[in-house]
């Protein structure tokens, strides 16, 4: 990803962030919401920008199961699979969304419209199961009920 | 270890004391220090898996439990600091059950294979399961399944065997300050990595090997050329020599079972001639023609106001480094080569043609304490013979590997010469092995040739030791000449980023990459701690003492190599053979 436009943005958005006693994370949060993740160059040019090694940089970012370094589609559907949601048939979820969706966990559906993952507890445990895509979170998940919020999306 | 307690105990007249009791023995410790430590200066050691000396505790392998009367639970001993009163429990069998239970647990996805593993011997996890009588895998649990990563040409990476102790990417950021590595992803998915997870060989790794001496299992280890020297060894068309580090000589013993610091020069070389070698030389003779390089280099530029200060580069873990970080300041950086392939160089050249050997046919093997010495000598700029200059480049600790394969114990050697020329060296050569060498005996000849008066004491006790930057004032012919020398790269960021602030007051740096200098190098055997290093350097500054020749422009046939060969230094021909360039690398 290049362009000199882009390294504008990505100025702006350090400089937002820039005199927050932590402000990676800040940053490489609102990177992933413009472009959807975090490309090997850019997070080369934070690196260097704010003066972190690039080896940290990395840890950072793929530590985080909500920062991404591979291009993601439009909708990144997370299923959490930590226990109270596993107990309440969070399997069951990823098998209905892997089946709607013909991907696999960790993919991205060809039209690039959809990317399927797991993620630790979303904090809604009382309306367990529950998946997020993008910024929405969606509990008391049942077969018909994904098929619902799917075409919301499609 | 030793040393770093000794250390606290002197510094224990100004320290307050507390009273702590280790298993119902009262004892008195300096305040501050942890729990480890406290046992340690009291002779219990507890085991551990991620503390290492040198680095800033971690707490995270949870070998080091102890139990702390009135906690709950245990606490990590390395993180945990004494305090007044504190009653310890170091082997109750609470302690001793956690620790085999945690030991345990990191066996459930380690590779059972110890028999295929380079650290097979020198682990400390099997050390650990040995000791803690670990017999059975309890928890048999999922193995990672990652290639080996065998990109880099000095350094091996098997994640499959990593512990996830973090002790390579302590070393890697606070001894070495390269940064390099560092954890990434996380849960059953950690992993220690390069930048964008990219293969070690393309990341900004110097190929120091610091992260070999810290790792405590087979995770890390030297890329080998083992089995390239066996079969030149093996081919009667190759005429096969060998050079060997002045570092070797003081560490090469240790794995044998002598002690840190025995010299063993004439052992060593009777043992690598019986290993097959056509010639034994010495890199020592080629670290007194790098001083009458270098020595001229910086009297030229002092003289002929080039730039300064200047820096060694003797080091190549230290050149990548600033290839990667320094490359504004690659001017200052002597164009030397390193004595590893001014050898290679002359020996494809003058001595081939001494003996009538097309360069071809011969093969030049190094035994380094490096492991970026791989890395140097195929680096491209290293062919001025024609060929690769110097072919294969051991460690120490692969020298010792292939003695023992042959069935040479090393102890039992008699004593004998290296052969001549190439073995012929000075005391200022030897000192080159140890942190302040290469500017000791850089000053030895620059103060002699310059002033044209005899020094008085070649010791200068300034440049030696362990402090991390050294700095002494030497008064050459009426001018007044600034030296520092710094050892490990962390260290090296201090001055180097003096002179980029254009505030240095140096004519002439040292750098080496490794803390102690070659004597610490990467490629030394495994104990390698601060303990270690300081006798090794004892024993260089021996091996310096016992020298009749103690000044490199003295070596008798370094000068016959410049008049029957070379011409002049820093002549023509010197440069085309013995100097060479850098080029900038990318910082990611």
């Amino acid at each position: 990803m290049t362009g000199l436009a882009v390294y504008e943005e990505i100025d702006e958005i350090i400089g937002k962030h820039q005199e927050e006693k932590t402000p990676l994370l800040s940053i490489l949060q609102e990177i992933q919401e413009r472009w959807r993740y975090l490309p090997g160059d850019v997070l080369g040019y934070v690196s260097r920008k704010l003066d972190i090694p690039s080896s940290m940089v990395w840890g950072v970012a793929t530590f985080y199961s909500f920062l991404k370094t591979e291009p993601a589609g439009e909708y990144v559907i997370r299923v959490c699979c930590n226990a109270p949601c596993h107990v309440n048939g969070s399997v069951d979820v990823l098998k209905t969304l892997q089946k709607e969706l013909g991907i696999k966990e960790g993919e991205t559906s060809r039209d690039g419209k959809f990317t399927l993952e797991t993620t630790s507890c979303l904090g809604v445990c009382g309306v367990a199961p529950a998946m997020m895509i993008n910024d929405v979170t969606y509990g008391n998940l049942s077969e018909d009920r994904i098929r619902e919020i799917l075409a919301l999306y499609r | 270890m030793a040393k770093i307690v000794e250390e606290m105990k002197e510094g224990t007249g100004q320290k307050k004391l507390v009273t702590i009791y280790l298993d119902g023995r009262e004892v008195k410790v300096p305040e501050g220090v942890s729990i480890l430590e406290a046992c340690n200066m009291e002779g219990i050691k507890i085991p551990t898996l991620c503390y290492f000396e040198g680095l800033t505790p971690w707490g995270g392998c949870r070998i080091c439990m102890v139990e702390v009367e009135g906690q709950p639970n245990l606490v990590a001993s390395c993180v945990t600091d004494v305090r007044e009163g504190m009653k310890i429990k170091t082997s109750s069998k609470k302690v001793r059950e956690a620790r085999k239970t945690n030991l345990e647990l990191l066996l459930s996805n380690h590779p059972l294979d110890c028999q295929l593993c380079d650290r097979n011997g020198s682990c400390e996890l099997q050390d650990l399961s040995y000791q803690f009588g670990v017999r059975e895998i309890r928890f048999p649990g999922e193995k990672k399944t990652y290639e080996v990563d065998r990109s880099s040409p000095s350094i091996k990476r098997d994640a499959n065997r990593c512990i996830l102790c973090g002790r390579c990417i302590r070393a890697c950021q606070e001894i070495q300050a390269v940064f390099a590595i560092d954890f990434a992803n996380r849960g059953f998915d950690s992993l220690v990595s390069p930048s964008l997870g990219l293969p070690l060989g393309e990341s900004v790794c110097v190929n120091c090997g610091q992260c070999i001496l810290a790792c405590p299992t087979g995770a890390l280890s030297e890329v080998s050329h083992v089995e390239m020297v066996w079969e030149a060894l093996e081919d009667p068309e190759k005429f096969v020599i060998l050079q060997t580090a002045p570092a070797i000589r003081v560490s090469i013993g240790e794995p044998f079972g002598l002690p840190p610091g025995t010299v063993t020069t004439g052992k060593m070389v009777a043992a690598f001639r019986r290993l097959g070698f056509d010639r034994v030389f010495d890199t020592n003779f080629a670290a007194d023609l790098t001083i009458i390089e270098e020595g001229t280099e910086f009297i030229n530029r002092l003289q002929k106001g080039g730039k300064l200060p200047l820096i060694t580069s003797c080091s190549p873990g230290w050149i990548k480094f600033m290839e990667h970080f320094y490359p504004e300041l690659m001017e200052n950086v002597s164009t030397c080569k390193s004595p590893q392939q001014m050898f290679g160089a002359v020996a494809k050249t003058y001595y081939a043609q001494k003996l009538g050997i097309d360069p071809q046919d011969m093969v030049v093997v190094s035994i380094m304490p490096c492991t970026a010495k791989k890395f140097e000598c195929q680096r491209e700029e290293m062919k001025s013979s024609g060929c690769q200059d110097v072919d294969y480049s051991l460690t120490t600790r692969e020298a010792a590997r292939m003695l023992k394969e042959k069935g040479i114990d090393l102890r039992e050697m008699p004593e004998e010469e290296f052969d001549d020329p190439l073995g012929i060296s000075t005391g200022a050569a030897a000192v080159f092995g140890a942190t302040g060498g290469v500017m000791e005996a850089a000053l030895r000849s620059v103060y002699e040739i310059v002033s044209g008066k005899t020094l008085e004491s070649l010791d200068f006790y300034d440049v030696r030791g362990m402090e991390g930057v050294k700095e002494a004032t030497v008064n050459i012919d009426g001018l007044e000449v600034g030296v520092a020398v710094a050892h490990s790269l962390g260290n090296a960021r201090k001055i180097l980023d003096q002179i980029k602030e254009g505030n240095s007051k140096y004519h002439f740096i040292e750098i080496m990459a490794c803390p102690g200098g070659c004597i610490g190098g990467g490629g030394q055997p495994i104990p390698t701690d601060l303990d270690i290093r300081m006798k090794r350097i004892e024993a260089i500054y021996q091996v310096d003492k016992n020298l009749s020749l103690r000044k490199s422009h003295e070596n008798p046939a370094i000068k016959q190599l410049y008049e029957e060969f070379l011409g002049e230094p820093n002549g023509e021909k010197a440069h085309q053979l013995l100097h060479t360039h850098y080029l900038p690398r990318e910082k990611m």
